[in-house]
């Protein structure tokens, strides 16, 4: 008996092996913790998480070709759409019949709409042809071909149809593609037209404007919070509201305000005319440009960027800098090496915050950004509540997404996210 | 009985009366001056004559088409009428969001007898939508700044010798495509034609081109007749009934070029879908709201012209300022020489091609 205790594992009281009876109890503990925190994950997932992942997945979503013309895409499967010619009869029967289903349900206009988005006029086309499709008699009424061709000669253009068989499949690359300024064709994927290129200028822009938005929020935050961090508790409690008054005044009100301020005919330019700074007939342009969205954005982010780094600094002990002094460094040297490095988490999690913030931005650039100010946010808004291409709104969306995530993982492998304070 | 416990127990009981007698209906519509417009014509008297409804006003009517796909696609629809500009009515229509409706027998026949289609006439651009309101998309200038020569032409605005200074134009191709087409020498009846051919779209961008840097692109109603105000434009497009309050209700120095202006529709749409006593409420409030004397009635409020034939007659002064409403409508003949009527159809086809070429023309 003593041998098998020896020789055998461990055992606890209750005879189990040690290893499992441990196991166990920390399998309890994890699993009343996870019902602990059950409500708040579970609210996440449904409120956040799954409505995010529902829009991305709409970025490749496209089976409302398949389930409205259910017939004419698989009759159109032996069809060559390289060959430049109209497809036969088979296949305006299938459409014919699908069209009489569609018309019935009305979903025929939805699909126009679809198609529109990949090959102007087909919105037309559809509503047009639903109309006369609706009086045909199915079997009395064919051959149909020439009947389609009659409503519209659109019906003889192979291109219609080498669009309705490239967008056939449930699930399409072409919305991505869109959103990189590329276009899906029945001869592979291609650049789309030059004069329709702005996605990719977009993105670039966006991310470059961010990042001038949050360079300049640290110039002009790290001075106050610093000052904020050192002052008497009563002073700076005084300039902190300063500080904080304008972040709880709304949004519009502060954008419009710098349309006040830096239009042509505004504030700052009537002062510089009135100084002889400026010469009436060349007042500065400050707005509908990349310097107004610039002026509007960092001044509304900058307490993102001024509370985390005042935090921080608020922890650092006044001795430290002292010591450094005291040990015959100069005040550069001493704020340098001692005080910068330890408020280097205050500027990382205001970088963050500033960052990711201002690439999301859509107000403040469409009301002063005129046209080289926008944001791709805007197109994301446009497709989202104006042109209704929720397909490509979601790609934009998604790329935008993945753009943020990899500058977050490259954050972190050079800065470390641990590096990162709020307080 | 201390004071707060009498109050509760009044509101409870308010609660519970409230709840039994009036029934919600959620109104979407523009907010502003028009809803307001919309509230004194329609919304006031219809709950005086049924005062079981309580009517809820929503201002969301700029982003209506995505919501209103949003809450179809949820099955949950909480909004009963929805005030929307005509492009949006036919979308709507074409996604199976609106619900379609017979104009003679669901909606007021003119006092006459006319049948509603007929009085509406060709305003009726789709079977969802029920036209409301006529307004356009006009260009106000600065008296002040135009010297001794007021534009008289819509070409003014292209014209940057006889009239330099900056321009305000909608960000977006609609309007601005015709325009550019119409002072480039094409005809009225041809723009949509020619607009339709690449070469077409290059000479309109090309037209454009010439006055590119001294435009300032507006996207908000309100931004045309601020930048007027402050003088920061010397002419710029903008909703006639925007440019009517800065002029009679402002007295700014701006007067109206109602040349080529672009007659646009607002109107009313129902969601389908909805449970069918609530489509019958809405029904209802249609049939009210949309009839002889209530399209004339709003005029007095805002500066948009009723949509049916029948309620012309009966438009009188502004209820406030106590001028004449109809020489300020865009429908009233001294304004109306000469005037674009867009093309619907051809909009919807060539939307989403020509918004992504507009917005490659404007970063570049």
């Amino acid at each position: 008996m003593s041998d098998a205790t020896n020789n055998g594992p461990v055992l606890s009281a209750d005879g189990m092996p040690l290893k499992r009876s441990l196991a166990k109890a920390l399998r309890r503990e994890k699993l009343r913790a996870l019902m602990l925190i059950a409500p708040l994950l579970i609210f996440v997932l449904v409120t956040f998480i799954a409505p995010i992942a529902d829009m991305l997945f709409r970025s490749v979503e496209n089976n409302i070709v398949e389930d409205t013309l259910p017939q004419t895409v698989v009759a159109l499967k032996k069809w060559d759409s390289k060959s430049g010619s109209v497809p036969d009869e088979p296949v305006f029967t299938a459409l014919a019949a699908d069209l009489k289903v569609a018309v019935e349900a009305k979903t025929h206009t939805k699909l126009g709409s679809r198609l529109n988005y990949e090959m102007t006029g087909i919105s037309s086309l559809l509503r047009k042809t639903g109309r006369r499709v609706d009086k045909w008699d199915l079997e009395k009424d064919a051959p149909f071909k020439e009947k389609f061709v009659d409503v519209d000669k659109d019906w003889a253009d192979p291109e219609v149809w080498a669009v309705i068989k490239v967008f056939s499949s449930k699930y399409t690359s072409g919305y991505f593609l869109n959103a990189v300024d590329l276009q899906k064709t029945p001869s592979g994927i291609e650049p789309r037209d030059e004069d329709q290129r702005i996605y990719i200028t977009l993105f670039m822009r966006t991310i470059f404007m961010s990042l001038t938005i949050m360079f300049s929020c640290i110039l002009l935050g790290y001075p106050i919070a610093f000052l904020l961090a050192n002052l008497r508790p009563k002073t700076s409690n005084l300039l902190l509201i300063l500080v904080l008054l304008p972040f709880w005044t709304s949004l519009l009100v502060r954008t419009s305000a710098w349309k006040v301020l830096l239009q042509q005919q505004g504030v700052i330019n009537d002062i510089l005319v009135w100084i002889g700074l400026v010469d009436d007939g060349n007042r500065l342009i400050m707005i509908n440009n990349q310097f107004g969205t610039i002026v509007a954005m960092t001044h509304i982010l900058l307490p993102f960027m001024i509370l985390p780094l005042y935090s921080v600094m608020q922890t650092i002990p006044v001795t430290y800098v002292r010591a450094a002094k005291s040990l015959g460094a100069t005040n550069w040297t001493a704020f340098w090496r001692v005080y910068f490095p330890q408020s280097v988490p205050g500027i990382g999690a205001g970088c963050i915050l500033v960052f990711i913030l201002s690439i999301g931005y859509y107000i403040t650039p469409e009301l002063v950004g005129g046209t080289k100010g926008v944001f791709i946010s805007n197109r994301i808004a446009y497709h989202i509540s104006s042109s209704l291409n929720w397909g490509l709104g979601a790609a934009l969306g998604a790329i935008l997404l993945a753009a943020v995530l990899i500058l977050y993982w490259a954050y972190d492998k050079i800065v470390g996210i641990d590096n990162v304070k709020l307080g | 009985m201390s004071l707060k416990k009498t109050m509760m127990i009044a509101g409870t009981a308010m609660l519970f009366a409230g709840g039994a007698i009036a029934e919600d209906m959620t109104i979407v519509s523009w907010g502003g001056a028009y809803s307001a417009s919309q509230e004194n014509a329609y919304d006031i008297p219809y709950m005086a004559k049924n005062p079981d409804v309580n009517i809820i006003h929503d201002a969301s009517s700029n982003e209506a088409v995505a919501k209103l796909r949003a809450m179809n696609e949820a099955g949950n629809i909480t909004w009963d009428v929805v005030d929307v500009v005509a492009a949006d009515g036919i979308r709507l229509c074409d996604e199976g969001l609106a619900m379609e409706l017979d104009a003679d027998t669901q909606l007021a026949p003119a006092p006459d007898g006319t049948p509603a289609s007929e009085d509406f006439g060709a305003l009726m651009v789709a079977d969802c939508f029920i036209p409301q309101i006529v307004y356009s998309t006009t260009f106000g200038y600065r008296t002040d700044m135009v010297g001794d020569t007021p534009p008289t032409s819509v070409c003014a605005v292209f014209d940057t010798t006889a009239y330099p200074g900056k321009r305000s134009l909608e960000k977006r191709p609609i309007n601005n495509m015709e325009w550019a087409l119409l002072c480039d020498g094409v005809a009225k009846e041809d723009i949509y034609d020619v607009l339709e051919t690449e070469a077409g779209q290059a000479q309109a961008f090309a037209k454009l081109d010439t006055i590119k840097s001294d435009v300032i692109w507006w996207s908000a109603g309100a931004d045309t007749p601020q930048l007027l105000a402050d003088g920061e434009v010397i002419m710029g497009s903008t909703y006639n009934g925007r440019l009517f309050s800065l002029i009679a209700e402002q007295n700014q120095p701006v007067a109206m070029l109602w040349d080529a202006q672009v007659y646009d529709l607002d109107g009313w749409i129902i969601p389908a879908g909805l449970s069918p006593e609530r489509q019958k409420r809405a029904l209802d409030y249609v049939y009210f709201a949309t009839d002889t004397q209530r399209l004339a009635d709003q005029a007095k409020y805002i500066s948009y012209g009723p949509a049916r034939k029948s309620s012309a007659p009966l438009v009188g002064k502004h209820a406030t300022l106590g001028i004449d409403m109809a020489p300020h409508m865009p429908t009233d003949p001294e304004n109306a020489k000469n005037v674009l009527l867009p093309n619907y159809e051809w909009w919807a086809d060539y939307r989403d091609d020509l918004d992504a070429k507009f917005q490659a023309w404007l970063s570049k």
